[in-house]
C-alpha cells in the first residue's frame, strides 16, 4: 500500500577522487551489492540509480561514478555542477590520493554555488597494514570542510551503507530547508505515480546549461 | 553499373594477368553494393596514407561538430544555407607541403641471406628454421646501427634489452618532436628513452636538410616506417609481411587513436604551449586502446581494407532494428546511433548529410572492444572521431542491451547535456528490441558465428575477403582448417597483406593478380565496385580460379541482403 503522505525526491550524487581509489567498487558495492576484484577503469562516467525510502521520502539517487583518469578531469564540472552531493573518495594507503581531495574541494568551492552535501570516504580500510592516512587527520580535515566522514571497505562492505544513508538524510534536510537546492521532485513518466504529483514542487532550476556548445566540445586540459 | 563492367573488362596490362583469361571474368552485378551509402566511402588505401585529416575529398562528405552547432544556432533564424563552408574554415590548418623523399638505406651487409627479387614467394616459403636465422641476423644488423649498445643495461631495462624484445614481430613507437617517449607496444616506453632519441635524431636529421621527411628504412628483413604529424613521430618496425604503405596505414590508425582521445585541437595546443610536454599524462589510461587497436589489426582484416564487417542477419530483422532505433532515438543533435556486436556492425542510423567513416567506426569498435567498464553501467564518454571532426568531441552514450553484454548500443551526440534523454531512448529501444525478438536474432547469429567457406560450395577455395567499395563493408568466412591455428592465421594474413600490397602499390596498381605460392594460390581482383582477395589450394589453375571467383561473386550476390547493410537509415 502506498503511503499517501510519502514525498519523493530525486538527487544527484557525484563520486570524485583519484584514479584507482575504488570509486567504482564503492558504488557497485552500494548499488549492486557486489564486489569484484577485476573492476576495469571507468571510461568517461558511469551512471547508476538507487532508490531508498527514508523518513517521509522516496529518495532516488542518481549516482555519477566519474573516471579518475587525468584525461577525463575536464569533464568533471559537467557532473558536479548539477550535483546535490559529492562523495570524495581517497585510498587510505595513498597519501597522494588524500591530498588530491583537497584540490577537489577547492574546485568545488570555486565552481559550485548551490548548496552541496560533502562526504569524505577513506576507502580500502581493510588494508590497515598499508595505511598512510590516519583516521584522525582525515576526520579533522572533514570537519574543516564541513563534510561527513567514513572509512569504507568495498571488499568487506563496511561503512558504505552508512555513508550513503547519512548523505541521503542530509539531502532531505537540505531539500526541506533550502528552497533552491536544485533538487527535483521525482517526475517519472514510467511509473504511474499518481499520488506524488500533488506534492511535486516545481523548483526553479538554477543550473540551466549556460555554456555554449562549442566550448563544451573541446577539452580543457 | 555499365561503367563498372567495362572497368572489369578493361585489361590490366600486367605480366600477371594474361589477356585471354580476363574475358572469362564476368561482373554483371556487383554484390553488396548500394547507392544508399551508410559509411563514408573512401577509396581507402592510396588516399589515406599520405593525406591529412583535412582531405578535401572527405571534407565534402563528412560533418563537423562546429557545423552542427552553428546550424543549431541558425535554426532560430530559420536560415539554412550550405554548411560546408563552415566545415572548411573550422579546420584549416596543416597545408603541409608533402615533399617527402623515401629514403631507402638498404642495409645489404654481408650477412643478408636471401633477397629473392622478381617473382616473390617469400612470405609463404619461409620455414621456421630460416626465420630463426633471419631473426638472429637482424639482431646483428640492429647492432650495426648504433642503437642497442647505447642502452645501458640496468636491471630495470632488462626486458627491452632481451632477445625476446628484439624478436617481436612488430614494434610501434610514438614519440614527441623533442624525442620524449609516449608509447611503445612492447616494453615500457620509459626504458626506451635512448632508442627513441636515436629515432628522433634520424627523423630530424633528414628534416633539417632540405625539408625532407624520413619515410622508411629497410634493414635486412626489417622495415622501419616513420610518420610525422602534429609534433608526433610514429614509428613502425616490422619483419612481418606488411609493406611500407600498409605500415603507414597502421600508423595512421595510431595517430587517429591519439586524436580520438585528445582531439586535434588539444594536441596542437599542448605542443604550442610546451614543446617539451609529456603527453603520457593526458593519455594515461588510454594505453590499452593503443594495445588493443594493434591487436585488432592482426586479427581483423577490416582495418587493412578500411571497411567494416556486418553481423549476418536477415534483412527483415535488420530493418526492424534500424527502424526501432530510428523511431525511438529521434532526438535533436543525435548524429549517429549504432549497435555493435563482437566487432561487427549490426545497424547504423545516421543524421542526414553526415556519414561515418570506416576508420572512425574502427575506433568506436576499438573503444568497445578494449573496455570492460561499459559492462557495469550506462556510460557517458567523450570521443573524438578524427574523420568526422578532429577538432572536438562527440559525446557517446554507451550501454549494453543484453545481460550477456553482447550487443552494444552507442548513441553519439553533439549535445553534452543529452545523457538523460539518450538514456530514455536506450530504454525504449531495448524494450522494443526485446519485444520484437531482435536481440534474440542477434544472439543467434553471434552463436552461429559467421559462415563456413563450405557454404559457398566452391572446391579448393579456402578463404576470401570481399569488400564492396560503395558501401565500405566487407565479408569473409570463418577461419577453418588449415587456418585454425594462430600461426596459420598469421600466415594467411601475411598472404593477404602481400596480395593487397601488390595490387595497390602506387607505382603500378594492378586490377588482377594471380599468384602461385608454395602452399596456396592467390587471386586478387579489384574493380571500381569491389575488391576480392581469394585464397585457393596450391594446385589450382588460373582457369579454375577464375571460374571459382565468378561463382563466388554469384554466391555473395545471393547472400548480399544478409551479409551487408544495403539500405541506409537516416534521422
Amino acid at each position: 500500500m502506498i503511503d499517501l503522505n510519502m514525498k519523493s525526491l530525486e538527487a544527484k550524487v557525484v563520486v570524485l577522487g583519484s584514479q584507482g581509489v575504488g570509486k567504482t567498487s564503492v558504488v557497485i558495492r552500494y548499488v549492486g551489492g557486489m564486489f569484484s576484484k577485476a573492476v576495469s577503469p571507468t571510461i568517461g562516467a558511469s551512471f547508476f540509480t538507487y532508490k531508498l525510502t527514508l523518513e517521509q521520502y522516496r529518495v532516488k539517487l542518481q549516482v555519477w561514478d566519474t573516471a579518475g583518469q587525468e584525461r577525463f578531469r575536464s569533464m568533471a564540472p559537467m557532473y558536479y555542477r548539477k550535483a546535490n552531493a559529492a562523495m570524495l573518495v581517497y585510498d587510505i594507503t595513498s597519501l597522494e590520493s588524500f591530498y588530491d581531495i583537497k584540490d577537489w574541494v577547492k574546485e568545488l568551492k570555486k565552481n559550485v554555488d548551490t548548496p552541496i552535501v560533502l562526504c569524505l570516504l577513506g576507502n580500502k580500510s581493510d588494508l590497515e597494514s598499508g595505511r598512510k592516512v590516519s583516521k584522525e587527520d582525515a576526520m579533522e580535515y572533514a570537519a574543516s570542510i564541513d563534510a561527513l566522514f567514513y572509512e569504507t571497505s568495498a571488499l568487506k562492505n563496511t561503512g558504505i551503507e552508512d555513508a550513503f544513508l547519512q548523505v541521503s538524510k542530509q539531502l532531505i534536510h537540505l531539500y526541506e530547508t533550502v528552497p533552491n537546492s536544485g533538487m527535483g521532485a521525482v517526475v517519472n513518466q514510467h511509473e504511474p505515480d499518481m499520488f506524488s504529483t500533488e506534492h511535486s514542487l516545481k523548483l526553479p532550476y538554477k543550473d540551466e546549461p549556460t555554456q555554449p556548445q562549442a566550448q563544451s566540445s573541446s577539452c580543457q586540459c | 553499373m555499365a561503367s563498372e563492367i567495362k572497368e572489369a573488362d578493361h585489361r590490366a596490362s600486367t605480366s600477371d594477368s594474361e589477356a585471354g583469361n580476363v574475358d572469362l571474368l564476368e561482373t554483371n552485378d556487383i554484390p553488396g553494393n548500394s547507392d544508399n551509402t551508410l559509411l563514408v566511402v573512401s577509396d581507402s588505401y592510396a588516399d589515406l596514407n599520405y593525406v591529412d585529416i583535412n582531405d578535401s575529398d572527405i571534407k565534402s562528405h563528412r560533418g563537423t561538430i562546429n557545423a552542427l552547432v552553428k546550424k543549431k544556432a541558425k535554426r532560430g533564424n530559420s536560415v539554412t544555407t550550405a554548411d560546408d563552408g563552415i566545415a572548411a574554415d573550422a579546420n584549416e590548418n596543416n597545408g603541409r607541403d608533402d615533399e617527402d623523399v623515401s629514403e631507402h638505406i638498404d642495409n645489404t651487409s654481408g650477412n643478408n641471406v636471401e633477397n629473392d627479387s622478381s617473382e616473390v614467394s617469400v612470405d609463404d616459403s619461409q620455414d621456421d628454421c630460416l626465420e630463426q636465422n633471419l631473426a638472429d641476423l637482424s639482431l646483428q644488423e640492429t647492432e650495426d646501427i648504433p642503437v642497442s649498445h647505447l642502452i645501458r643495461s640496468t636491471s630495470d631495462s632488462d626486458y627491452v634489452n632481451s632477445l625476446e624484445w628484439k624478436q617481436q614481430r612488430k614494434h610501434i613507437f610514438i614519440l614527441s618532436d623533442s624525442g620524449k617517449p609516449i608509447y611503445s607496444r612492447h616494453g615500457s616506453e620509459d626504458k626506451l628513452v635512448t632508442i627513441m632519441g636515436v629515432m628522433q635524431a634520424l627523423v630530424s636529421f633528414v628534416q633539417d636538410s632540405e625539408k625532407d621527411n624520413l619515410r622508411s628504412i629497410v634493414a635486412g628483413d626489417h622495415k622501419f616506417v616513420f610518420m610525422t604529424r602534429d609534433h608526433l613521430t610514429f614509428v613502425g618496425i616490422s619483419r612481418g609481411g606488411e609493406s611500407t604503405q600498409q605500415l603507414l596505414l597502421q600508423l595512421t590508425y595510431m595517430y587517429n587513436q591519439v586524436i580520438s582521445v585528445l582531439t586535434h585541437t588539444t594536441l596542437t595546443r599542448i605542443f604550442k604551449q610546451h614543446r617539451n610536454y609529456d603527453l603520457r599524462r593526458p593519455l594515461s589510461g588510454a594505453e590499452k586502446f593503443f594495445d588493443n587497436l594493434l591487436n585488432l589489426m592482426d586479427v581483423e582484416p577490416g582495418l587493412l581494407l578500411t571497411s567494416v564487417r556486418c553481423l549476418p542477419l536477415d534483412s527483415s530483422v535488420r530493418e526492424v532494428i534500424s527502424q526501432t532505433i530510428l523511431q525511438h532515438a529521434k532526438v535533436k543533435d543525435l548524429v549517429f546511433a549504432l549497435i555493435i556486436a563482437q566487432n561487427q556492425l549490426v545497424a547504423l542510423v545516421r543524421m542526414k548529410r553526415y556519414h561515418l567513416h570506416p576508420m572512425d567506426l574502427h575506433l568506436i569498435i576499438n573503444l568497445i572492444n578494449a573496455s570492460e567498464s561499459f559492462k557495469t553501467a550506462e556510460s557517458w564518454t567523450p570521443i573524438c572521431l578524427p574523420k568526422f571532426d578532429a577538432g572536438g568531441f562527440l559525446q557517446a552514450h554507451v550501454s549494453y542491451l543484453d545481460e550477456e553484454c553482447q550487443s552494444c548500443l552507442l548513441l553519439l551526440s553533439v549535445d553534452i547535456e543529452a545523457f538523460y534523454i539518450l538514456s530514455e531512448c536506450k530504454s525504449r529501444i531495448k524494450e522494443r528490441l526485446i519485444r520484437y525478438n531482435a536481440l534474440e536474432a542477434i544472439n543467434a547469429s553471434l552463436k552461429k558465428r559467421s559462415y563456413s567457406i563450405q557454404a559457398c560450395s566452391i572446391t579448393d577455395l579456402r578463404h576470401f575477403l570481399y569488400k564492396a567499395r560503395s558501401t565500405a563493408q566487407y565479408t569473409s568466412p570463418e577461419f577453418e582448417t588449415p587456418y585454425h591455428t594462430k600461426e596459420e592465421q598469421e600466415r594467411l594474413f601475411s598472404l593477404y597483406y602481400y596480395l593487397h600490397d601488390r595490387i595497390h602499390t602506387s607505382g603500378r596498381p594492378l586490377k588482377i593478380l594471380f599468384h602461385v605460392g608454395q602452399y596456396e594460390t592467390l587471386l586478387g581482383w579489384v574493380t571500381q565496385g569491389f575488391e576480392l582477395y581469394a585464397v585457393f589450394g596450391p594446385l589450382v589453375t588460373k582457369m579454375t580460379a577464375i571460374h571459382a571467383v565468378n561463382k563466388l561473386l554469384r554466391w555473395i550476390k545471393r547472400e548480399e541482403d544478409r551479409l551487408f547493410i544495403l539500405s541506409s537509415a537516416t534521422f
